[in-house]
């Protein structure tokens, strides 16, 4: 039959040989393979101890931002909540009273600001959206939980250390965004 | 009075013997089980378990302890007697071939001449192969007992492929026991021990390669290794035999297929390379300086590396090679191995009538 491209390859099938037939040689360059195999470096990453490295666009859990003074850039204007495709930010606005300049940047503030993580995305669309440089995305991810109520991160555990009292644990925070901030 | 004093050290001496042997074989298939996920992980570019203790070292009791705290199910439509019977059966035959092993020459306690062997039958190796083709009973009773389609399956499998292997593992030892003409296991490691170069001449594996070929491949249907682990087959028949079995009747299973390992590189060891012979060593000569005790310690170690090595065998065979079709099995069994061990056996025997000539 004549072939419809020009490309087809006539593969001959042979009867195997007398040393295929014999099998164990065939068995033996196996065992070769599979003996080579155990000098090799393994491809494991043993989890706890030892972390893939992300790569610095990754995105993973939020941080909501605080300013130099330890400030929180929060407004509460819900255009993350807005952007978000998820509807996994819920947020309550609050007014800044007069003894808490130092807490808030600005007027407004969020009282409340939970994501639920298990309903995220990770798609970063709320750190696009967002007018105050106030949510960004992480490189760490959600830890495993017990409960689904475990999921749904509340401000406390959003929110980047305090640069001045808690100076350490702010800049170690700090070195994933600034490099994103860099791209 | 005399008479009996001595008996009764006999048995105890005999008891202990038992009694370690056993452990050892258990403890030893244990670890089995952890260097065969280590070797399966090394060869997979993994690492393997090392959670449990040290580098993964409490591993098997780990996996031990969660066999015994499963729930056990006997199946309603199971004859439970034969099902319960079933991996005590393959148990049981996997230990009692150890009896006949020589784990080592003999050592002296309290005056006593104690012989590492538990029974020096002299017919060590016809017993092997009684006991062998007894351990086919754990698995067709397990099988059958456990009145489903694939365990059945599996059970008529293993029956048939063990029963297969048999004859070409019987024939190629006739060549070797045409050479020793004794059939006593101790007999045939004295006579390897007393070959060149403190015995490494006279290892059997030189004078029979073609035998010691057949004779393994055998081993490894017998224990249902890869590639003949057809009886549990997880693709096809979804763990085969012992499917329907959980708990530490599910353990005593997988156990059994370790010490039935453990055992067959014993043997191996034993009738082909030597025993407990140390080789480029003069045994004799060592015992005079060093004393018998140590030179038997030694021969143990000997041994024990060398069933080592073939428990390694079992596994990088296992993680290299796929499983065979049932109709290649037979094939392999009936129409190859059958033939040239007979053909082993006729040169054997052509050979040995032409240099007594």
């Amino acid at each position: 039959m004549a072939s419809l491209t020009n490309r087809v390859k006539v593969l001959e099938q042979q009867p195997l040989s007398f040393m295929e037939r014999l099998y164990l040689p065939a068995i033996f360059k196996g065992m070769a393979i599979t003996f080579s195999h155990i000098f090799k470096k393994k491809a494991t990453i043993r989890y706890p101890e030892e972390k893939r490295p992300f790569s610095p666009v990754f995105r993973g859990l939020h941080v909501l931002n605080r300013d130099e003074e330890g400030r929180e850039n929060c407004t509460a204007c819900g255009l993350c909540a807005v952007a978000c495709p998820a509807e996994a930010i819920t947020m309550e606005a609050a007014e800044r009273q007069k003894n808490e300049e130092h807490l808030y940047r600005e007027e407004k503030y969020a009282a409340k600001y939970e994501i639920n993580m298990l309903r995220c995305i990770f798609c970063g669309l709320c750190e696009e959206a967002c007018p105050k440089d106030a949510i960004y995305l992480s490189e760490t991810f959600a830890p495993a939980n017990f409960t689904r109520k475990g999921f749904i991160y509340s401000k406390d555990e959003l929110l980047i250390p305090h640069p001045i009292n808690d100076k350490e644990a702010y800049e170690a925070a700090k070195v994933s965004r600034v490099e994103k901030l860099k791209k | 009075m005399e008479m009996m004093q001595v008996d009764m050290l006999l048995i105890l001496e005999k008891l202990l013997l038992i009694g370690g042997i056993i452990t050892f074989s258990l403890v030893i298939a244990m670890y089995t089980t952890y260097a065969e996920r280590k070797v399966a992980a090394v060869m997979q570019d993994r690492v393997g378990p090392n959670r449990a203790g040290p580098f993964g070292l409490l591993q098997p009791l780990a996996d031990g302890l969660k066999l015994f705290f499963k729930e056990e199910i006997i199946p309603l439509t199971s004859n439970k007697l034969l099902f319960v019977l079933g991996p005590a059966l393959a148990m049981v035959t996997a230990m009692l071939t150890s009896a006949v092993i020589p784990w080592g020459s003999s050592i002296e306690i309290f005056g006593r001449n104690v012989s590492l062997q538990i029974a020096d039958v002299n017919i060590g190796i016809l017993y092997v192969f009684g006991v062998v083709s007894l351990g086919v009973y754990g698995i067709m009773i397990g099988g059958w007992s456990s009145n489903n389609k694939f365990s059945l399956i599996a059970a008529v499998r293993g029956a048939s492929q063990i029963i297969s292997y048999e004859l070409a593992m019987g024939l190629s030892l006739i060549a070797l026991l045409m050479m020793t003409g004794s059939l006593s296991m101790k007999t045939i490691v004295e006579q390897q021990m007393s070959g060149g170069w403190g015995g490494l001449l006279g290892w059997n594996v030189l004078y029979q390669p073609l035998g010691f070929l057949i004779f393994l491949i055998c081993v490894f249907a017998e224990c249902n290794r890869t590639p003949f682990d057809l009886p549990e087959a997880e693709n096809e028949l979804n763990f085969g035999y012992h499917q329907e079995y959980s708990s530490m009747k599910l353990g005593f299973y997988l156990f059994a297929e370790y010490v039935n390992m453990f055992i067959s590189s014993a043997v191996v060891s034993t009738l082909f390379f030597g025993g407990y012979d140390i080789p480029f060593v003069n045994e004799a000569t060592l015992a005079l300086s060093w004393g018998d005790n140590i030179v038997a310690l030694l021969g143990f170690v000997s041994l024990f590396s060398k069933i080592v090595f073939f428990l390694f065998l079992f596994m990088w065979v296992r993680w290299t090679i796929p499983r065979f079709r049932y109709d290649q099995l037979m094939d392999l069994g009936w129409k190859k191995l059958i033939p040239l061990a007979l053909a082993n056996m006729i040169i054997t025997a052509i050979v040995i009538l032409w240099l007594n000539k």
